[in-house]
This record gives C-alpha cells, sequence and structure tokens, in this order.
C-alpha cells in the first residue's frame, strides 16, 4: 500500500464491483424511463395504424408542453428535496394577468407582468422554505390554496379569451424541413430544457443545488451557500411557471381560473416517472422530458387503441408507483 | 515554557498551529478553561480526552466552529481570529468532520471539488461559467494515485457505492489536497473495521509525510499509539499532559486522561491520591 496506484486494477480481486443494475439505475436515472418510453412507443405504433405517424408525434409533444414546462421548474424543486404544489395554481394565475391586464395595457405589459407575478410568487414559495425553514409541503400547500383563490378573486368569475399576437405567439405554427410541424412553444420549451440542463450538470450551481438536496448539512460543511442556492432555485422555478403561463396562452389562447387544476400533481407525476427521486439530490431534467413525453404516449396510444380513459389513470398510476419503488430497490442496493 | 521565553521569543518558530489560554463558557458551564494547544511543523498529534473534557469545542475553537471568549491563536506565529469555518478553511485549515461531509449521490472526483469547484478558462468559463470537468477528475485522480488510495478503482465512482473506509478516504484526499498549512481529522476510524481503519491510518501518515502536520482527535488508543508523534491530552476543559507515545504506556497515558495519574514538570507521573495529604488514621 505504500506504492501509488496508477492503473485503475482494484488492490484485492475481491473487491471488484462490477456495476450492476442498481448502480446503473443510479448512475443513469434517465435510462429506465428512456427504455421505457421507446417501448411504449413501439408497442403503440404496432397496435394502431395511427399512432406512428408525423402529426401524431407532434401532436403528443404539444400535448405535453405546459405540463412538461411546470415539470421542469418541479424538477429544480424535487431535486432540493422539496416540492411544489403550487406550481400550476402560480402558472394559472400568471395567464390570468397576462390576458387581462394584457387586453388593458398591451400584449407586451400584461407579458411582463405575469412572469413577474410567477417569479414573485415563486420567491415568496423560497422565502418561507429557506427563512423560516418551513418544509416545502406545508409552503406551497399553502400557496396552492392562497394563489388558486386569489386567481379566482381576480378573475371575478370570468375568462379572457386572448386576442393579442405577442400573448399568442407560442402556439404560432411552423414546419421544420417541409414537413415536421412544430410551434414555437416546442421551441421555446427545448431551449428551456437544454438551459436548465446545461445548467445543472456543467455549472457549479448545479452541483451546488444537487450537493444541497443530497445532503444539506454536507453542502454547508463544504461551503456551499446553502440558502441562497436554495432560494435561487425558488426563484428560477418561478421564471419557468411565467413562461409557462405563455406557453399555456399558445397552446389555447384562453385564460381559465379553471385550468390546470391538476397540474401540480401532473408535473409530480411527469418528474417522478422521469426517475428524479422524490428524495433529492439524485435525477434531471432529461428523466423528466422523457417522463412527461411518457404520460401523454400513454394517453394517446391507449386512446387510439380504444381503451377507456379511466384505465389510462390506473396506467399512469402505476407508473408512478414503478418508478419510485425502483428508485428506493436501487438506493437501498447501493448501500 | 515560562513566561519570559514566550514574550522574549513569541510563538515558538516551529509551531503552525498555538493556541494559549483558550475559555469558552456557554451559561455556567466552562468548556474551555484556559486551554493550551501546539501543533508543530511535520507531525501528527492526537488529541484525546473523556467524555466532556472539551477537546470537542477546543476543535471547534480551532476551526473556526466556535469563537473562544478569550486566549489567543498563532497560524505560523501570526495571531488570527476565525469567525467561521470557511475563515479558517481560506486560512489553511482543513477539517474532516466525523460525518465526511460527502454528497453520496456524486461521484468522487464531484466529491472532491464541491464547493470548489473550478471553470473552464476563457469564455466558456466566465460567460457562461462552464466547469472544468475534465482538469477537475484529472486532478481528483493525481491526488487519489499520489495518496495511494488503491482500492478507489474509478474517480467516477458514485461515493455511495463506496465501503465506509474509502468514503473516509475520499473525506481525507479532498482535505490534503485544498490544505495548505494544516489538516483536523475528527475521529477518522471511529466507523471503521480493522483492515479499513489500517487504510486510513497510512492515509494520514502519508499526508504527513508530505509535509502537511495533522491533529487527530480519537478516542481509539491503539491508532492513537501507532500513529501519533505527540498526545495532547485533555481534561477539565484544558491540556493536562503533552506525551510522546515511546515514553509511556497506553494505561498511563489513559490515566492521565481519567485524572488518575498527574504529569510532573519534569516528566514524572504522580499518583494523584497519593499527593493528597494523608489524615492520621486514614
Amino acid at each position: 500500500m505504500t506504492t501509488p496506484v496508477t492503473t485503475k486494477t482494484p488492490a484485492r480481486p475481491g473487491e471488484r464491483r462490477r456495476p450492476g443494475v442498481a448502480e446503473l439505475v443510479l448512475r443513469y436515472p434517465a435510462l429506465g424511463p428512456t427504455c421505457a418510453l421507446v417501448l411504449a412507443v413501439v408497442v403503440f405504433s404496432l397496435l394502431t395504424s395511427t399512432f406512428l405517424s408525423l402529426d401524431n408525434m407532434s401532436l403528443v409533444v404539444e400535448q405535453s408542453l405546459v405540463v412538461g414546462t411546470l415539470a421542469l421548474g418541479q424538477t429544480l424543486i424535487i431535486l432540493t428535496a422539496g416540492i411544489d404544489l403550487a406550481n400550476a395554481a402560480i402558472m394559472v394565475f400568471g395567464t390570468l394577468v397576462m390576458a387581462k391586464l394584457g387586453s388593458a395595457v398591451g400584449g407586451f405589459g400584461g407579458l411582463v407582468a405575469g412572469v413577474l407575478l410567477c417569479v414573485v410568487l415563486g420567491t415568496v414559495s423560497g422565502s418561507l422554505v429557506t427563512g423560516l425553514r418551513l418544509p416545502p409541503f406545508i409552503v406551497t400547500l399553502g400557496m396552492l390554496t392562497a394563489v388558486a383563490a386569489s386567481a379566482r378573486i381576480y378573475a371575478a368569475g370570468q375568462s379572457f379569451p386572448v386576442t393579442d399576437a405577442l400573448l399568442g405567439a407560442l402556439g404560432q405554427r411552423s414546419y421544420l424541413f417541409g414537413r415536421i410541424e412544430v410551434t414555437t412553444g416546442m421551441l421555446v420549451a427545448v431551449l428551456m430544457f437544454v438551459v436548465v440542463w446545461y445548467a445543472l450538470t456543467r455549472t457549479a450551481w448545479g452541483r451546488h443545488v444537487y450537493a444541497l438536496g443530497n445532503d444539506p448539512e454536507a453542502a454547508r460543511l463544504t461551503g456551499i451557500h446553502v440558502n441562497r442556492t436554495l432560494l435561487s432555485v425558488y426563484v428560477v422555478a418561478g421564471v419557468i411557471y411565467g413562461i409557462a403561463a405563455w406557453q399555456s396562452l399558445g397552446r389555447i389562447p384562453n385564460a381559465d381560473p379553471n385550468a390546470y387544476q391538476t397540474g401540480n400533481l401532473d408535473s409530480i407525476t411527469a418528474v417522478v416517472i422521469g426517475g428524479t427521486s422524490l428524495f433529492g439530490g439524485r435525477g434531471g431534467v432529461v428523466g423528466t422530458l422523457v417522463g412527461a413525453l411518457i404520460v401523454t404516449v400513454l394517453r394517446s396510444g391507449l386512446t387510439q387503441a380504444g381503451i377507456d380513459e379511466l384505465y389510462q389513470d390506473v396506467a399512469t398510476g402505476i407508473l408512478v408507483i414503478v418508478a419510485v419503488a425502483l428508485d428506493q430497490l436501487a438506493r437501498r442496493r447501493a448501500r | 515554557m515560562s513566561a519570559p521565553d514566550a514574550v522574549a521569543a513569541g510563538p515558538a518558530t516551529d509551531s503552525v498551529l498555538r493556541a494559549e489560554g483558550l475559555v469558552k463558557r456557554y451559561g455556567s458551564v466552562t468548556a474551555m478553561d484556559g486551554a493550551d494547544f501546539d501543533l508543530r511543523r511535520g507531525e501528527v498529534l492526537a488529541v484525546i480526552g473523556d467524555n466532556g473534557a472539551g477537546k470537542s469545542t477546543l476543535i471547534k475553537a480551532l476551526c473556526g466552529a466556535v469563537i473562544p471568549d478569550e486566549g489567543t491563536i498563532w497560524l505560523d506565529g501570526e495571531p488570527v481570529r476565525f469567525s467561521s469555518p470557511l475563515d479558517a478553511r481560506k486560512a489553511g485549515i482543513e477539517t474532516v468532520y466525523q460525518t465526511l461531509a460527502v454528497a453520496p449521490a456524486m461521484d468522487i472526483a464531484g466529491n472532491l471539488f464541491l464547493g470548489r469547484e473550478r471553470r473552464r478558462k476563457g469564455p466558456l468559463g466566465s460567460v457562461f461559467r462552464a466547469l472544468d470537468l475534465s482538469g477537475m477528475r484529472a486532478d481528483a485522480q493525481r491526488q487519489l494515485d499520489a495518496l495511494g488510495v488503491a482500492t478507489v478503482q474509478n474517480i467516477g465512482q458514485l461515493v455511495e457505492t463506496l465501503s465506509g473506509g474509502q468514503r473516509q478516504a475520499v473525506a481525507v484526499a479532498r482535505a490534503a489536497m485544498f490544505a495548505s498549512k494544516l489538516t483536523i481529522m475528527d475521529e477518522p476510524t471511529a466507523a471503521l473495521g480493522v483492515r479499513e481503519s489500517g487504510m486510513v491510518l497510512d492515509l494520514i501518515r502519508r499526508i504527513r509525510d508530505n509535509g502537511l502536520p495533522v491533529v487527530l482527535i480519537s478516542h481509539n488508543m491503539p491508532h492513537v499509539f501507532e500513529i501519533a508523534d505527540r498526545i495532547h491530552v485533555h481534561r477539565l476543559g484544558r491540556r493536562t499532559a503533552v506525551v510522546k507515545p515511546d515514553d509511556y504506556a497506553m494505561n498511563e497515558v489513559v490515566a492521565l486522561m481519567t485524572g488518575a495519574l498527574r504529569l510532573t514538570d519534569g516528566g514524572e507521573l504522580v499518583d494523584q491520591k497519593a499527593e493528597q495529604p494523608r489524615r492520621p488514621g486514614g
């Protein structure tokens, strides 16, 4: 043991550790969900004649858009071992401000005000979590109730159709390579996923987010500014919810206080199916993208195969439990 | 250790970290009662003491986690005041906590540079804040190789898949990598088996041989006697003796720690009970 080891040969043969399934799941949390997504696409393509077409694929992506964007913000918060129950309510409030205020002061003013509102509400959640050290579940549960009610008060029982070009801009359709139908919203979503992926995996900020989700005390001892980083996660999530609000007006040009009532749970579903651990510090946005697509693919495929909507919910529910069970088992095996 | 000496020469020049007369009170409890401390160049100094003797308060004062009410600390002869562990770290003191402070779901390289990530050179680093991932990996590998951490085969291995000893080795290697003055290790062998303890002790020895002094807090007397150059015995909130492991037997040092024996200035051990004035007929 006195000479430095320069090869990667283990010192003792008994100690060789072949990366088992558990370790693969731990290291590449998006691997399992990606396989599931490919499998689902193949199965539905074989089962139905309508599933495998460019138009249908494009529709699947479009249907995943708003929940997928919400799930992107949700991923950040779940990585810090938190959870955000208020994200959809915040987004809906954002759409109302964009539409109602936008009709008075113009699209641009409405858009800025709506996004700002989402950022402020995200910051409020983050401040309560970091400043008062309240559990994120409770903070965002309270925010959910308060924000949803405030949005209804603001809307005064109405919904607001959007005619402004800027507010509906993300619904703009165009064709990639002349055949693939995409909306501007899809391109924006892809860009957002890339930016967040980069920030999480290639910058010190991302490292710190993972580390504090993993073990906040260890993160503090290594000199990471835990509170500042945690608060920044909620602020960034707020920005993402603001853009999700814009996305949602592009998809359906009508701000409705009753929309996306299960958006919070749907976004958690996408994150969890995507392999991000509810215990924090493990997972990432690639998994979330896949997770959001899996939910829509299941829905679309099962519908086209003529299976009732309630059975689709059963399938989604089972998938959530399987994903969490896999994460738990892998963590236990690695110990 | 007479007063005129200290005034004339200032802190001894071969001291890396020295403290005198440290006092810390928590309400009516005095956790440190005029504690002295002296770590010299190139040594492993073990700090031992019974539970409640105040050794963890002493260590916390030295690594910045506790601010002493009275007393002075010198680092390389310069008086220093640490108001946080970060302060001490910036001054070149690295601490390996008993909890290790590692992120289990991160790989070894990520953990070695946790909180001290390095950015790439050029606009990618300054504008886009990109991390120098390959450079950090290479440096991490170099550090583990230099310390002979043989059982770790892959720098990209997740820390949670490592054994207890290997995790300890990662934490120790990190401290050694960034410490410019000294490292403090809190019970590094407490949770380990015999073979893994041996590995960690080897590691500590190698760090000392590379020129970095080590403060070792331990309850394990055989480990202390195996590796320490000097032993600081802490009792009732102050340093009661500093001995060399070769000069005294293990049971004698334990007796110093519990107060059964006392060390005279001449280096003789005196039975505390025998010293007390005998009562007639008693």
